[in-house]
């Protein structure tokens, strides 16, 4: 038989039917299990924060944060920053592993990049509420002809951001979207309820599998992915820009993008198994979500977290190598004499420390570990950021602008509120949309294969003669 | 051509075949091919790359439009910093020049490949036809499995090999597990 020269991406005796039925039946048959009313109720609730902050906010102003004179970034880039690096590994996910034609991204990719849309709309609110008062900031994030006459400054790092991250929203959305399509499709078939099947047919454009649809829409589908494979490394490197292309020690340093590119796909990995750990125990898919997936994922963890750990050491170095005053004062600053230096040696146990654990087998293949891990490292991922903007900024070139900061309660009400919104956002998603990509899972099952042929496998597997006994019972007679 | 169902009074559509695998539904195209019909169609779950070969489907344009919407978010991404830096409101920042190609290039980067990606997705939608809620091969029940776990291969009754016997003949021939009329 088929010899398999990588581990299964599909555990137990799956056929196209039992993949499609398992998958879809978490949408349309099955009913809803008691713990997701629990938890999208205590999701919506903490969501009620943010609205709540929000509304605040807009009626009294910014002055409601901690933000001051001379931290005047404080939360709202903390929190944007960390949300939109928690992004990144879904488009890595999506993009990257499918042009390196990495099975096992087929069943997580989906979650991954609904994931990667919720984080994306968490980070926007941050900047937007920044402005004050959104509506009336939009003439300078955005060109368009006012009655003021003027524009947005194009050679501002920010007006990149905007445009990175607009990009990168719609381009996510957009590729999220064209994955379900025939999975649309296949819940319009399947769906016995009316309106339920209305609104699929609607979603999916009236999909039918067609060779000639499918051939474009692969086409289409690479081409999306090579597009967000560059897209999702500017937008990091974008958003590194707001900080390196400024003149502040600390954050003018050549290593912050590939360095932010690092972080966010080791924030993002972790998020991806903080959400499917749980995910695949409470409906079932461990079938799908094997514990290869775990494993590979711990390993990609691993690796961006050494590369993230790099980048620490070669701050500490630029900042003695440059022998500049302002520039070795702040490594000082940060780490010993400083009043946030505790900050710092908490990010370094968090995010260099815990993920030594992934080098053994041991803690890789435990999902108790994983799990722990991840949570320690989305802890000090936030640090990270929290280090970089508050310790670069409370003490600044002269002594007698340097002012301590701490956030206020408005600050926290509005982070966690957005935690309570994007776990809203994902309850929704698991509730009303297939979890996993059902189409692309179907590819990988061994039926798959047309005179076995692995569809996009390596040539050197070993050929054999296809042979098939029908088992399936022949189709019943049409009723007359 | 009479493609007229008299029991019905509906035109018919084509023949559509239904089978169990992959293998099967690729033989049964390159057959079909083979036997010199060119207005048809297969179905499948998911992506079948053999499938393309054995229908004779020609490489979409796709690509060559993408690159075009690449190229086009591009220009207009120079061209509208252009317009409001040198043109429309020029002023000196930074010492630096009305025309600061370097800062300019994030922007119509992120355009490039936004409007490629609109291409991609929204040029994959026309070229086939979609969204297009009613289709004939939705009149046969069974093509509900199409999106589950069958395979089906469709002659069209408007190719020009056409012969509602014979072709129904030749399906059959194919070892499929049921031959269906598709009415209009």
């Amino acid at each position: 038989m088929h010899r398999r020269l990588v581990p299964p991406m599909v555990e137990g005796d799956h056929t196209f039917a039992t993949v499609t039925d398992k998958i879809s039946d978490v949408t349309l048959k099955k009913r809803t299990p008691f713990g997701w009313f629990i938890g999208f109720g205590i999701s919506f609730m903490v969501a009620q924060l943010l609205l709540f902050t929000v509304v605040w906010l807009l009626i009294n102003g910014i002055g409601i944060w901690g933000n001051n004179h001379p931290v005047m970034w404080a939360f709202d880039i903390i929190n944007f920053v960390w949300w939109i690096g928690i992004g990144h590994a879904g488009t890595l996910i999506s993009a990257i592993l499918l042009l390196l034609n990495q099975k096992w991204r087929t069943s997580i990719n989906r979650f991954a990049e609904a994931m990667t849309l919720f984080a994306v709309a968490c980070a926007a609110m941050f900047p937007l509420l920044h402005t004050g008062r959104p509506w009336l900031a939009a003439y300078w994030l955005f060109p368009y002809p006012n009655t003021m006459g003027i524009w947005p400054q194009f050679r501002s790092p920010l007006i990149w951001d905007v445009f990175a991250v607009s990009t990168y929203a719609t381009v996510s959305a957009l590729f999220w979207y064209v994955g379900l399509i025939p999975d649309f499709a296949t819940l319009r078939d399947r769906a016995k309820n009316k309106a339920f099947k209305f609104v699929y047919a609607i979603l999916s454009w009236g999909w039918r599998g067609s060779a000639r649809h499918w051939h474009r829409y692969e086409l289409a589908y690479l081409i999306l992915a090579g597009l967000s494979t560059p897209l999702v490394l500017s937008v990091h490197s974008i958003v590194s820009f707001d900080f390196a292309v400024s003149q502040l020690p600390g954050w003018h340093a050549t290593i912050f993008p590939p360095y932010f590119v690092a972080g966010a796909i080791f924030a993002g990995f972790a998020m991806v198994l903080i959400l499917c750990i749980p995910l695949r125990h409470w409906y079932n898919m461990k079938d799908f979500i094997t514990d290869t997936h775990l494993v590979n994922m711990g390993k990609v963890m691993l690796a961006t977290g050494l590369i993230v750990v790099y980048g620490y050491a070669m701050e500490g170095f630029f900042g003695w190598y440059s022998a500049a005053e302002y520039e070795w004062f702040m490594i000082h600053n940060r780490v010993w004499t400083g009043p946030y230096w505790w900050a710092y040696w908490l990010l370094l146990l968090c995010n260099g420390l815990s993920i030594q654990l992934l080098w053994f087998k041991r803690f890789r293949e435990s999902e108790f570990w994983l799990f722990l891990i991840s949570v320690v490292v989305s802890i000090g991922m936030w640090l990270e950021r929290f280090v970089i903007i508050v310790t670069s900024l409370n003490r600044d070139f002269l002594p007698s602008s340097w002012a301590m900061y701490s956030p206020r309660v408005f600050d926290w009400t509005m982070f966690i509120g957005t935690i309570g919104f994007f776990f809203t956002l994902l309850f929704l998603f698991v509730r009303f949309v297939p979890i996993i990509s059902i189409f692309e899972v179907r590819t990988l099952l061994p039926q798959a294969n047309v005179h076995g042929h692995q569809q996009d496998f390596e040539e050197n597997v070993n050929e054999v003669e296809y042979t098939y006994d029908r088992t399936d019972p022949p189709n019943p007679e049409p009723a007359k | 051509m009479d493609t007229h169902n008299e029991r019905t009074g509906r035109s018919l559509y084509g023949l559509l075949a239904e089978f169990d695998s992959a293998t099967e539904l690729v033989d049964a195209a390159r057959a079909v091919r083979d036997a010199g019909y060119t207005r048809t169609d297969a179905f499948s779950p998911f992506p079948l790359h053999e499938i393309d070969e054995a229908l004779g489907i020609k490489r979409s344009i796709l690509p060559y439009l993408c690159f075009g919407g690449g190229i086009i978010g591009l220009l207009s991404g120079i061209g509208l910093q252009y317009f409001v830096h040198v043109i429309d409101y020029p002023i000196i920042v930074g010492g630096r020049p009305h025309f600061s190609l370097p800062a300019f290039i994030p922007p119509s980067y992120e355009l490039t490949i936004l409007l490629a990606a609109f291409t991609a997705v929204f040029g994959m939608l026309f070229l086939n036809g979609l969204p297009s809620p009613y289709h004939p091969v939705f009149n046969v029940p069974r093509f509900a499995l199409a999106t589950r776990e069958k395979f089906f291969l469709l002659i069209q009754a408007d190719d020009a090999n056409f012969d509602y016997e014979r072709t129904k003949g030749f399906m059959q021939g194919l070892n499929p597990q049921e031959v269906f009329d598709v009415e209009e």
